[in-house]
């Protein structure tokens, strides 16, 4: 996904000199080419995220479309009142690439895993969070999108993913819908994978679901979840984040501010702090965010009815 | 200045007049900082910061009172805008607002408007536009990391066009600075990470004029600037309580007596 942003990015910056490439001294063997193709529009700005976001909104000011590219961590979180106070207060054309939501970083352990992001994010008026399934995704929310004038959040996996249900499919404010069925799946973009697994191994089994890829979580698509989950008899929302702020609470305000009859399970991270660290793998699985979680919290509300 | 502009003159003594009547009509106080900062205004918008192409950055949002001054004296505002100030349904509150007229950014958080200049600057450098950047600090805001970010970043990507101007009164909110975290020395500091470090009398406003003028090629220009909180009033001359303080009818008397 990471190279899928940078070859994309190279695209776009070959026909549009606005945009610039910061990194808070990250991307080793990913930002490379971009630094190559535009030496001019890439800055390396040191081990200094707050200095870098408010560096993008006096880019931005000026014209310019800075993207600031660091960990999801220290993107989303060590520069957040130069954010909040330069690009989101001035509604400043800067993007935030987060690189590795979720429990991406693995045995880097807690200091690298972005499990909150999102909801920081979202408490910030106008500002676009976008975090794509795969490659496709990324090609084309960027595409599209990354000329708009407002702050935009983008939260990118590690690893290289594809969906060819998907089909590179992206709408700003809208979720891609996959199949029909009595229970709905809402999945952020990362666990996009693990959502679809599910739908297959159920359909195997005669259960019918629907997964919705929620790519675009700011603008909220809350017209497509009202449309969707009208008709349902159970929801179940799955983030590679806290429960509280992110996709679930979307998904939950959705539901109570439009007083739909769905029954809505929220599975995300529980994990105390604390615990242990591991691959990405290990702590998917911990958190009941791989198959296996998915398919026991689908069983629930399938055997007991609403 | 744009033609409206270049007919009207500043006066120090009349920007500290209109701080102290607005300050004590708001009843708000951070008199010490607007006060500590006037000379260097009337020295900027007195010719030196050029709208068309520079950009001036004040990163003590809490003086925005001298700058609001600043901007209705020249008529950029009108004065009953400035009468407006921290009412309600007001543009012009305690900290600056990019939404009212000739402020480029709203500030209020400290040690933002160093990173926020740099950016403005290497951006003018990109498009290979001119136009030169204007940060007005205070010294207290030396204690922010991100000051020293910006610090480090513009004095190695050589950023010419960025001038950051320190109000150099030695207090901050609480206590004198070199009580809270001693900054002498800064200036061979700064000179140190690739800047032109120079002192200029803060209260002098033609020595600001030509101070401003100086460029130092391949080197940002780092200007402090010794002042006096609550210069021009002798009770508030270099007491930290002028900080936070209102004045009272009597005080407001005797100030207004000695700005003249």
């Amino acid at each position: 996904m990471r190279k899928q942003f940078v070859s994309t990015l190279i695209d776009i910056a070959n026909h549009d000199d606005r945009v610039v490439l910061l990194t808070a001294d990250l991307g080793f063997m990913v930002l490379e080419p971009f630094a190559e193709h535009h030496p001019d529009h890439f800055f390396n700005v040191g081990v200094a995220e707050a200095n870098m976001m408010s560096l993008a909104a006096g880019m931005a000011h000026e014209g310019l479309i800075p993207f600031c590219y660091s960990i999801a961590t220290f993107a989303s979180m060590r520069g957040y009142e130069q954010f909040r106070n330069g690009a989101v207060l001035h509604q400043l054309p800067v993007r935030i690439v987060g690189i590795g939501g979720g429990f991406a970083y693995g045995t880097a352990g807690p200091t690298h895993h972005a499990l909150e992001d999102i909801a920081l994010m979202r408490v910030q008026p106008g500002v676009g969070i976008v975090a794509p399934a795969d490659d496709g995704q990324v090609d084309r929310a960027l595409r599209d999108h990354y000329a708009r004038p407002q702050p935009m959040y983008l939260r990118l996996a590690k690893e290289t993913a594809s969906h060819p249900e998907l089909a590179g499919r992206f709408h700003w404010g809208r979720l891609e819908v996959i199949g029909d069925g009595d229970i709905a799946i809402v999945a952020i973009g990362s666990m996009t994978g693990v959502a679809l697994e599910v739908r297959r191994r159920l359909q195997a089994e005669g259960i019918q679901t629907a997964v919705a890829v929620a790519a675009s979580i700011a603008p909220a698509p809350t017209d497509d979840l009202v449309a969707l989950l009208a008709s349902k008899s159970a929801c179940i929302t799955i983030e590679d984040h806290r429960p509280i702020g992110g996709l679930g609470s979307l998904v939950a305000e959705t539901i109570a501010g439009h007083g739909l009859g769905v029954r809505l399970i929220r599975s995300g991270v529980t994990d105390p702090v604390g615990e242990t660290t591991g691959s990405e793998a290990f702590l998917r699985r911990r958190n009941g965010l791989d198959v296996d979680g998915l398919m026991a919290a689908v069983r629930r509300v399938a055997l007991v009815p609403a | 200045m744009t033609g409206g502009t270049t007919a009207r003159t500043l006066s120090s003594v009349r920007v500290r007049r209109l701080i102290i009547e607005q300050s004590k009509r708001a009843h708000v106080g951070h008199i010490g900082s607007a006060l500590s900062v006037a000379d260097i205004l009337v020295a900027l918008f007195s010719g030196t910061v050029d709208p068309e192409v520079d950009v001036f950055i004040l990163s003590k949002g809490h003086a925005a009172l001298a700058q609001y001054c600043v901007l209705a004296e020249l008529g950029l505002i009108t004065h009953e805008m400035l009468d407006t100030y921290c009412g309600d349904d007001t543009q012009l509150g305690v900290h600056p607002d990019h939404t009212l007229a000739g402020i480029t950014f709203s500030t209020g958080s400290l040690g933002h408007g160093p990173s926020l200049g740099a950016g403005v600057a290497l951006a003018k450098r990109i498009a290979g536009r001119p136009g030169r950047v204007f940060v007005l600090m205070s010294d207290a805001e030396l204690n922010e990391g991100s000051v020293w970010e910006a610090v480090m970043f513009a004095g190695h990507h050589r950023l010419d066009n960025l001038t950051v101007i320190l109000d150099n009164n030695g207090q901050q909110a609480l206590a004198p600075t070199a009580e809270v975290i001693n900054l002498a020395g800064v200036d061979q500091l700064v000179q140190t990470l690739g800047w032109e470090s120079r002192r200029v009398d803060g209260h002098n406003v033609d020595a600001l004029t030509i101070a401003f003028e100086a460029r130092a090629p391949g080197r940002p220009l780092f200007m402090i600037a010794d002042t006096v909180a609550g210069k021009g009033v002798s009770f508030m001359e270099r007491q930290v309580k002028w900080h936070y303080l209102p004045v009272d009818d009597a005080q407001f008397a005797l100030a207004l007596s000695e700005i003249g």
